[in-house]
């Protein structure tokens, strides 16, 4: 198979890293009996977007679930052993307020999820839980998550009409500036494109590539050309393990791994 | 080789089309058959029914019948009319007796008897109609308000109990029982169901809570009955009222609420949840907004139909809350506003056990019972319709 991957400039290799704000180590996750995560230890670094790739069921979602404590939800998910830190804070500690966490966690997710409420009501959705209700801040933040979402110039006429009535990639937009209006600082974001069609993809690839500017951003992705074109480092996963992390163009033109190797050139997963 | 190929081939075709016709056919007949049987139901009580509640003159619907309280039906025939009408039914019967016992061979004979049975008959029908003319008809209070009352030489008397007068107190106590069950096994249900889909962790507690539920709704409905009138009549002192009669229906229908309720909210898409997790929502949050109001149409739907289930039910209310006769209308003569639940009433399937059960059954009786019986469908069929109309109005509103 002939590779065609377009990798960025070396923006990523630069000397000085940029602080760290999300920190793993040694991470042992289990479903029930079975673990599903082994011994996984690296750095998330601050305004950078970096890419979880592996083949289906590697655990590249449980592991981006553990860092907004999405698996709580389900009851026989346990980390075993290890540590999450977000800027210092273990986020497993008894002491933390989850609520808060997801706040400054946000998260995308693989099926777009918009509610069966207006596209204002979708927006609006995570201030008016926090108990904010004047219009007036509500409307200002409505726009300007739509904007940076790349989607006010679509939708800016039809705000009280259902969400449901986007296409998919606008649905998908919407979730993400859905997203941003909570203000989180970390954002989330399991295969968001994989609904989508190029056209709409590479509107969402646009506007990863602009929110790198303001949030830290971790997304998770099937397709290595979008990884090798949003992403400033990649990480890929095997069976539960993290079998090589690194600066995106180091992983996908040179990568040391001999499996990574092969699963970047399509010759596996 | 080809041609026996083919030969297999038709052959098995044809068996295996038998039994799929045979299949289809059977489907076809047992569904003809539910299908007749509703449609019998239906129309027995819709023909018979709509004598006690249309008439011939405007405003076409007997209100008093809909609106008055049941009486003891008076009744005089004319007694010439009744004699004749005696001595035709014994004639007939006669000659059918001598038919029977005719040889084989008199065929002349029989056939004279046939046409006079035919004649007896267009007879007795003419005269049963003018007896409909002449009879008199009299509720109680009709009764008692006559200055003279038909002599007894001129007309057979007979009465009949909750025969005459109208259903509008029963009405009235249905409709109450309904309302006030649905607020409670809603509230409870729905909370319950909540508990039990959105925070209990799965196991094998959870599995015997269900199942126990699920029992709940085999249990006969005059277990019901018994255990309202141990609890609430007696061991709470709430006496023979509707709030025993609220309790007892709503616990009946339970059961069906609770596992709709779960089943509507397990429905919903995970997504929403999650959606409303990951954006920093509490789970009650979460629920609150983004589950509930999604299930909402379902659980209403099949609460009502639970509900309107129930309450058709006779042995749950007769121990609690059903009186067979009441004066008073539930709004009449209360001393303090609390005696409002803590009486009983009057309630349709209870009044139409009540007339049912007298002996013996005939025209008069009739009426009442297929009176009671259509309005009683009327009114199910009216909440059936109502929760229907909201579920399409809500889901309108939200769908996914
Ligand atoms: N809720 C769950 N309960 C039990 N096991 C689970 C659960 N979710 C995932 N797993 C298991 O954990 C492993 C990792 O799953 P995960 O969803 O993280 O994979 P993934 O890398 O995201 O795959 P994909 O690319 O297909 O989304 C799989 O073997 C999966 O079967
Ligand atoms: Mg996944």
């Amino acid at each position: 198979m002939s590779l065609d991957i377009q990798v960025k400039p070396a923006e990523a290799g630069s000397k000085v890293l940029p602080p760290e704000v999300i920190k793993i180590r040694n991470l042992d996750f289990s479903y029930g009996e079975s673990q599903a995560l082994f011994d996984i230890s690296m750095d998330v670094y601050e305004k950078e977007v970096t890419a979880f790739i592996g083949p289906s069921g590697c655990g590249k979602s449980t592991f981006l679930r553990c860092f907004n404590r999405m698996n709580d939800l389900i009851d026989i998910a346990k980390i075993k052993s290890g540590t999450i830190k977000i800027s210092d804070v273990d986020i497993y500690d008894e002491e933390i307020d989850v609520i808060e966490l997801r706040k400054h966690v946000g998260m995308v997710f693989q099926k777009s999820n918009p509610f069966p409420k207006s596209i204002y009501d979708n927006i609006a959705y995570g201030m008016r839980i926090q108990g904010i209700k004047k219009s007036s801040e509500l409307d200002s933040t409505v726009e300007s998550c739509l904007k940076s979402a790349a989607l006010w110039g679509e939708v800016k006429d039809r705000l009280n009409e259902s969400a449901l009535g986007l296409s998919g990639g606008q649905q998908q937009r919407l979730c993400i500036a859905r997203a941003l209006a909570v203000k989180p600082k970390i954002l989330l974001m399991d295969e968001p494109c994989s609904a989508l069609d190029p056209i709409a993809t590479a509107k969402v690839e646009e506007l990863i590539h602009e929110l790198k500017k303001n949030y830290t951003i971790v997304v998770v992705t099937h397709n290595m050309q979008q990884a090798a074109r949003v992403s400033d480092r990649t990480a890929f996963f095997y069976l539960g393990r993290l079998i090589e992390y690194g600066p995106t163009e180091q992983i996908f033109m040179n990568p040391e791994n001999s499996q990574t190797e092969a699963y970047v050139s399509g010759r596996f997963g | 080789m080809e041609g026996k190929v083919i030969h297999r081939f038709s052959k098995r075709f044809s068996k295996k089309a038998f039994f799929e016709n045979l299949i289809l056919n059977i489907l076809r007949i047992s569904t003809y058959l539910v299908i007749l049987f509703a449609g019998f139901i239906f129309l027995d009580i819709g023909i018979n029914g709509s004598k006690a509640i249309f008439k011939s003159q405007a405003p076409f619907i007997n209100t008093d019948f809909l609106t008055q309280k049941p009486e003891t039906l008076h009744v005089f025939e004319p007694k010439h009319i009744d004699k004749k009408l005696k001595e035709i039914n014994a004639k007939i019967l006669s000659t059918n007796i001598e038919n029977k016992n005719l040889s084989n061979l008199a065929i002349e004979d029989s056939k004279k008897n046939d046409l006079l049975i035919k004649s007896l008959q267009a007879k007795y029908h003419v005269l049963d109609k003018q007896r409909k003319e002449e009879r008199l008809l009299f509720s109680d209070t009709e009764f008692r308000a006559l200055e003279i009352k038909p002599s007894k030489s001129e007309y057979v008397y007979e009465t009949y109990a909750y025969s005459g007068g109208g259903i509008g107190p029963a009405i009235i106590g249905t409709c109450l029982l309904v309302l006030g069950s649905i607020a409670i096994a809603l509230s409870l249900g729905v909370l319950c169901a909540i508990y039990l889909s959105e925070y209990s962790r799965p196991g094998k507690v959870l599995q015997i809570i269900r199942l126990s539920i699920l029992n709940l709704s085999g249990v006969p409905s005059i277990v019901f009955g018994l255990f309202g009138f141990g609890m609430f009549v007696l061991f709470f002192g709430w006496g023979v009222s509707m709030i025993a009669g609220w309790f007892t229906l709503a616990i009946m229908a339970l059961p069906v609420i609770i596992s709709a309720s779960e089943e509507s909210m397990r429905s919903i898409p995970k997504g929403f949840r999650e959606g409303s997790l990951a954006l920093g929502a509490s789970k009650w949050t979460a629920i609150r907004t983004n589950v509930l109001p999604y299930a909402l149409p379902g659980i209403l739907t099949s609460s009502i139909m639970g509900i309107a289930r129930v309450a058709g039910e006779t042995a749950p209310i007769m121990f609690t809350a059903a009186f067979a006769l009441r004066d008073q209308l539930p709004w009449e003569g209360l001393e303090k506003a609390s005696d409002f639940i803590f009486q009983g009433v009057m309630a349709l399937p209870y009044h139409i056990y009540v007339v049912s059960s007298k002996i013996p059954q005939n025209e008069y009786t009739e009426n009442m019972q297929y009176g009671s019986a259509f309005v009683f469908l009327f009114i199910v069929g009216f909440f059936a319709i109502s929760s229907i109309v909201l579920r399409i109005r809500v889901r309108k509103k939200y769908k996914w």
